[in-house]
């Protein structure tokens, strides 16, 4: 990824490195580059890359206002990708960089919360609220089927019927 | 001069509101006819007083009169003409006059088309619309006026934010609040009721279309943010779990549990408190929403400038008006009769279980969105949770939500029978799960989560159209022409059938892009290649261009497949000159079957940048699905039983009445 | 009956945890490194790159550790408050100079009013910043005599922060 500029990182960084290469394309004619036709070089070996993808998605960025290392272009990002691609090459696991990263940057660096005794409600919460609430359905269900439904008398029956007749084919 | 009669304007409202709210309610409890027909020409003489003020503040973009600080902030002699008339609604001041201006539009509505309601009813919603009304107006002159001035006057603009100079960007708002307002038509009739102590199947009838309504725009206003973030951010994601964008999602959800739920209590008279529960938690999560957005509560990007004052003033306001329906509730809700009985086997059951789904989906996501807050607030340190969690939570619930989609209109109201699911759906499973299978293997690679995501979106499309061809064999009260038997299909099932056909196409968008997308990021200059999905992406050459207020680099991109050219793309990396904010255009190639998406990272040097391509299968089906369910609840609103003539009520009532 | 008040009393709850909401700061992230050894390591100094600075060298003091940066916009407005306090000769202020460029950062000093560190540590490549957890500079990290974080000040240091927190905690720190 693109180094920082004259030292400057962050949106200053990018807006020099925007002005430079507008500067550049006014000078240097680009028939002069143009390569072969050739496959242009991905960002590192694919098969790390996207393992750093799949980790950073699960980890947030700190200076953006909530958006995961993967998607931010921020130079925070970009520093704990590189971070991380230097532990791959190392041969750490998965849960070793995840570690790194939280005894560094504490558990709000991470997007997928860690099930610990504090976030059980968090975790749990949506289940137990769920037969919570489909218990409490049949519980409701089973009290309103026990009661009855109020009587009609004869007389109000037939009347019923003669409305119900009246209103067949006026739609739903 | 004209600010200030703006701002005139903005303070008559509030006189007007103020007695929209309090005469027709209290004419109502009293029964005095003249207290009551206040209402009408008060939400009118509201409608108009506000029109006036929102027509001041654009009046004020348009002329570039940078002595009124909102317009200093947040535009610029540059802007294009357009986006001076959406940059009213650019920022914090303006979009909250935008939200009172929609409030005095859905009152005015209200008061126009409910000519055939008992007087009393009508008194009782517009007061409470009243009433929310004065607390935003409030809420505008106190913290937020738009029209404050900026003395000495700015010599031009701080420019509107390039992110919104976009017209995806420049409509999502407005729609967005004809959603969330357009609940608090739903809670007016709710507050009404509990108000009047009348709660019957009636209420139900009138709430729904206005309901349904505000529901469509919520679902347009949120389709097109996640349609607009997937274009104009850069990177091809389309929804983030972020703290925003789930606070317009919760009243979706329950929006949806409303509209599902005033069905029954419109037919069948049952789930009556429920659904007034619903109806004013629908409202309720509309404002919490303006709370958690405005507030600096929680961090978004899409959280305006945020000031502790205007957090303590919305949360006010959210606990007195939510606490006093809650608690009108608490009163009201135990002397409301049962309405019809049902057996434990019912389509009503499996409407409150749909509900109970949705519920508890928006409770979850609600959990996830303020537990960092709940943790902070007990001093248990800080967490984060992200689209890991919700997506871990959310899809499950929704799984067997999207199984009764089929079920539910084949359950039969009072008691169902196993007799009508079996023959009448065999075609719809068989075809799910002969797709399910078939499907990723034909895309090329067997995935789990990607089967069982086509098996419920086929699913919901087959129960579907299965009950349409019911409909065309055996509809239509015996008429053999196939045109007759559609037209006999009621516009609320057309509705309805749209809708969920919509979900399934929305559901097969998201589960094949989420398996099958492909992404390449590399670096290249001019004349090199690269591949992502099969097609091949070639770099031709960069450019400098110019926009009215931005500098751009754009590049030129070949792309073909198989040696065959498809298009020709240009991504474009802007620099808008006046706020310094570099702005990556993608270039996107859209089909029905795929998007190609590229854009521009960074430059790496000279010649080079760092560039993504994209594959996306299907990824444009998610947003057709959106658009299908909100043209499935504009059908559903049409209904021509909601516009049955007056005069044939007038003629029932005096018919009752001399009986 | 009461059952129907079940809806109020948890938007009561939910309401009250909204309202001490607003007076918490969701950016800030505290340091899981309060009350944990100083990360070790050994830099080129800034001024002189033949020589290093590594935590050893301070043990037995107490002592700041401020990283800081020339590029760094926040840097400026707490650079008058270091050097007010490094004047005051109460506690030594090491600088962590964070992805920087030599030239850059000693002009830098230069240009805002001196050096108030009493060496500042050059960690070109951000490396060291990350094992301190650093996220956006300026930051400042107090360390005890035993090479023990006790305290990390996120954001420029002010003189209000150093009154009421850094300087008493110091001080107690020396004590004991």
């Amino acid at each position: 990824m693109a180094e920082p500029v004259l030292g400057m990182s962050g949106r200053l960084g990018a807006i020099a490195r925007f002005l430079l290469f507008l500067l550049a394309l006014a000078f240097v004619p680009q028939q002069l580059l143009a390569a072969e036709g050739g496959l242009a070089q991905p960002v590192g070996d694919p098969a790390v890359e996207a393992r750093v993808n799949r980790l950073a998605e699960d980890l947030r960025c700190l200076t953006c206002m909530g958006q995961s290392i993967a998607d931010s272009q921020s130079s925070f990002s970009s520093d704990m990708k590189r971070e991380m691609r230097t532990m791959i090459a190392a041969g750490k696991s998965d849960k070793e960089i995840m570690d790194f990263m939280v005894q560094r940057y504490g558990d709000f660096v991470l997007y997928r919360p860690p099930v610990k005794s504090t976030t059980w409600l968090l975790w749990g919460g949506p289940f137990l609220l769920l037969i919570l609430g489909l218990a409490f359905l049949v519980a409701k269900l089973r009290r309103r089927a026990a009661q009855e439904a109020p009587q009609l008398s004869e007389a109000e029956h037939r009347q019923a019927v003669d409305l119900l007749g009246q209103n067949e084919g006026k739609g739903t | 001069m004209i600010p200030e009669l703006g701002q005139f304007s903005l303070i008559l409202a509030l006189g007007i509101a103020l007695v929209q709210g309090i005469v027709p309610i209290v004419g109502g409890v009293r029964g005095d006819l003249r207290l009551m027909g206040i209402a009408r020409p008060a939400a009118a003489a509201q409608f108009l007083v506000m029109c006036l003020a929102y027509a001041c503040l654009t009046a004020a973009f348009i002329r570039d009169d940078f002595s009124v600080m909102y317009v200093a902030q947040n535009s610029n002699s540059m802007l294009p003409a357009f986006y001076k008339v959406t940059a009213v609604w650019g920022g914090h001041e303006g979009s909250m006059l935008l939200w009172v201006f929609i409030l005095s539009i859905w009152t005015v509505a209200v008061a126009a088309f409910s000519q055939r309601l008992p007087l009393q009813t009508v008194a009782n919603a517009l007061g409470v619309m009243g009433l929310i009304t004065v607390g935003f107006v409030l809420f505008l002159l106190i913290t937020s006026n738009p029209f404050e001035r900026l003395l000495p006057a700015a010599a031009d603009g701080r420019d509107l934010n390039p992110l919104l100079q976009d017209p995806g960007m420049a409509i999502h708002p407005p729609l967005l609040y004809m959603g969330y307002v357009g609940f608090a038509v739903a809670f007016a009739f709710a507050v009404s009721a509990l108000i009047s102590g009348r709660l019957d199947a009636a209420w139900a009838r009138w709430s729904r279309p206005w309901t349904t309504v505000a529901w469509m725009f919520l679902t347009l206003g949120i389709a097109i943010g996640s349609w607009w973030a997937y274009y104009e951010l850069g990177w091809g994601g389309w929804w983030f779990w972020d703290p925003v964008e789930n606070a317009s999602f919760m009243p979706w959800l329950i929006g949806t549990a409303l509209i599902h739920s005033l069905a029954v209590t419109e037919k069948r008279g049952g789930f009556k408190n429920w659904t007034v529960l619903l109806a004013i938690m629908a409202f309720s999560l509309s404002l919490l929403g303006t709370f958690l957005v405005r507030s600096g509560v929680l961090t978004s990007v899409h959280a305006f400038a945020t000031d502790p004052r205007r957090g303590v003033f919305v949360l006010g306001f959210l606990v007195l008006v939510v606490g006093a329906s809650l608690l009108l509730y608490a009163w009201r809700a135990p002397s409301v009769g049962l309405g019809g009985k049902f057996e434990m086997f019912s389509r009503e059951t499996f409407l409150l279980v749909n509900n109970v789904l949705l519920v508890v989906a928006a409770a979850a996501v609600l959990l996830g969105t303020l537990y960092p807050l709940f943790l902070d607030a007990l001093g248990l340190g800080k967490v984060s949770v992200g689209p890991p969690y919700f997506e871990a939570v959310f899809f499950p619930l929704m799984a067997p939500l999207i199984v009764l989609i089929g079920l539910g209109p084949f359950a039969r109201w009072k008691q169902a029978r196993f007799i009508d699911f079996w023959p009448r759906l065999r075609w719809a499973v068989g075809v799910s799960i002969a797709l399910a299978v078939a499907l990723p293997l034909f895309l090329g690679r067997w995935a789990p989560v990607l089967a069982f995501g086509v098996l419920l979106g086929v699913w919901a499309i087959a129960s579907s159209a299965t009950q349409l061809m019911e409909h065309l064999l055996h509809g239509g009260g015996g008429s053999q022409a196939i045109p007759a038997r559609l037209a006999s299909v009621p516009l609320a099932k057309w509705g309805m059938l749209l809708a969920h056909i919509g979900i399934g196409i929305f559901i097969l968008g998201v589960a094949v892009v989420k398996s099958y997308e492909t992404a390449s990021e590399v670096k290249m200059s001019p004349g090199e290649r690269a591949t992502a999905g099969g097609y091949d992406f070639q770099l031709v050459d960069f450019q400098e261009v110019r926009g009215p207020n931005y500098m751009a680099v754009r590049a030129t991109v070949n792309v073909s497949r198989n040696g065959t050219p498809v298009t020709v793309m240009h991504p474009e990396k802007r620099m808008y000159l006046v706020q310094k904010m570099p702005m990556t255009e993608a270039a996107i190639d859209t089909s029905i079957f795929r998007d190609l998406y590229v854009s521009l990272g960074e430059p790496v040097d000279d010649s080079s940048w760092i560039v993504r391509v994209q594959h996306k299968p299907l990824v444009v089906w998610i947003w057709i699905g959106c658009l299908l369910m909100a043209l499935g609840g504009v059908l559903a609103a049409s209904d021509r039983r909601y516009r049955i003539r007056s005069r044939e009520n007038s003629a029932d009532v005096r018919a009752a009445v001399a009986a | 009956m009461r059952r129907f008040l079940l809806p109020l009393a948890i938007f009561i709850v939910l309401a009250g945890f909204l309202a001490v909401g607003l007076r918490l700061n969701p950016r800030e992230v505290p340091s899981p490194l309060v009350g944990k050894p100083v990360p070790a390591f050994r830099l080129a100094q800034l001024h002189a790159a033949d020589k290093t600075i590594s935590p050893e060298d301070m043990r037995g003091k107490v002592w700041l550790l401020n990283v800081w940066a020339s590029w760094c916009v926040s840097c400026r407005q707490e650079h008058p408050v270091l050097i007010d306090l490094n004047r005051q000769n109460r506690i030594a202020i090491v600088g962590l100079n964070y992805k920087d460029e030599r030239g850059a950062a000693i002009a830098w000093l230069n240009e805002h009013g001196g050096d108030p560190y009493v060496v500042s540590a050059a960690d070109l490549d951000g490396r060291v910043g990350i094992d301190f957890g650093v996220y956006g500079v300026p930051e400042t990290f107090l360390i005890d005599k035993q090479g023990v974080i006790r305290y990390k000040h996120i954001g420029p240091v002010t003189a209000e922060a150093l009154k009421t927190k850094i300087l008493p905690m110091a001080e107690e720190l020396s004590r004991g």
